[in-house]
């Protein structure tokens, strides 16, 4: 039951946040030195991070949701 | 939970990982700067991801030897989380590949390669999904996985090799050319002292997940197939 809704809302929330990162490339391509490029570009280091371990966790959260669809039966 | 000793190794060597990668000093390349610290975190995906199909195919070929359907399990769950890994490696590469070569995909032979190479993996789920038959499924799909694997290693390993690269270890780089991250001097010592516990810890991150997903699935497949 809460899982028909928990998708879609899921789905609406990473639509929100890849728009903030639209708006956010388009400011930075006006500054010729963009936040991604400053500090040494470890900001793209930290970007790489985040999107291993949100992956990861996304793929952890299916396998999490696939076995209390088991433990229901 | 049984906390098997890889379990705590994987914990542990992922902690330095992170703590070390953020901490060591690295040499200055080109135009990478700091950014170079993404060698321990998207090269790692390629290696968890050769060695999870690495795995598949021995698990594919035990299924064809054996009949043993559990094989056939443990094959296509290491294969998934291969999959998994191979996504996030061209992610995390493109966002690499933005802020040191100009543009997400550049169409570069090893960015093309690992691209075709994940979509011959997609079609190993596609043939799996397509039968219900359960050993019928079994058997075609061991045969495609070995198939796969060895498309993979050309695609990967061979033909970046062979043509010029944005890639480290392409023709064009003279120093470690041919052989990157392996190469003598393609990789700073400094830098392997955290890179090699790099691949290992999500080496193992990686074959955790697939354990899971095992056995899981032997649960879930509990009427159907021997569980021992």
């Amino acid at each position: 039951m809460l899982n028909k809704y928990v998708r879609p809302l899921f789905l609406i929330l990473i639509i929100c946040v890849a728009s903030f990162t639209l708006l956010a490339q388009s400011d930075t391509t006006a500054t010729a030195n963009g936040f991604m490029r400053s500090n040494d570009k470890i900001y793209v280091v930290m970007a790489v991070g985040m999107v291993i371990l949100i992956g990861l966790l996304f793929y952890i959260i299916r396998i999490d949701r696939k076995v209390s669809q088991l433990e229901k039966k | 939970m049984k906390f098997a000793w890889w379990k705590v190794l994987c914990i542990v060597l992922l902690v330095f990982t992170f703590i070390a990668g953020f901490l060591v000093s690295v040499p200055f390349v080109g135009n990478l700067y700091q950014s170079i610290r993404n060698f321990y975190f998207h090269v790692p995906m390629w290696f968890g991801q050769f060695a999870l199909l690495g795995l598949s195919l021995f698990y594919s070929i035990g299924y064809l030897r054996t009949q043993n359907l559990r094989y056939d399990v443990y094959a296509a769950e290491f294969a998934k989380t291969g999959i998994v890994f191979g996504i996030l490696g061209l992610i995390t590469g493109s966002i690499w590949a933005n802020y040191t070569w100009g543009e997400p995909w550049s169409n570069d032979p090893k960015q093309v390669c690992a691209a075709i190479a994940e979509l011959i993996y997609f079609a190993y789920l596609v043939l799996r999904g397509s039968m219900n038959d359960i050993d019928k499924k079994a058997r075609v799909s061991s045969v495609y996985n070995i198939f796969s694997f060895f498309l993979y290693i050309p695609l990967v390993f061979i033909i970046p090799r062979l043509v010029q690269s944005l890639h480290p270890g392409g023709m064009e780089g003279a120093e470690g050319g041919g052989n990157p991250a392996l190469g003598g001097g393609s990789l700073d010592s400094s830098m392997r002292l955290v890179f090699w516990p790099a691949v290992f810890g999500w080496i193992l991150l990686g074959f955790w997940i697939s354990n899971l997903k095992i056995r899981l699935q032997l649960l879930t497949l509990k009427n159907l197939i021997d569980v021992k």
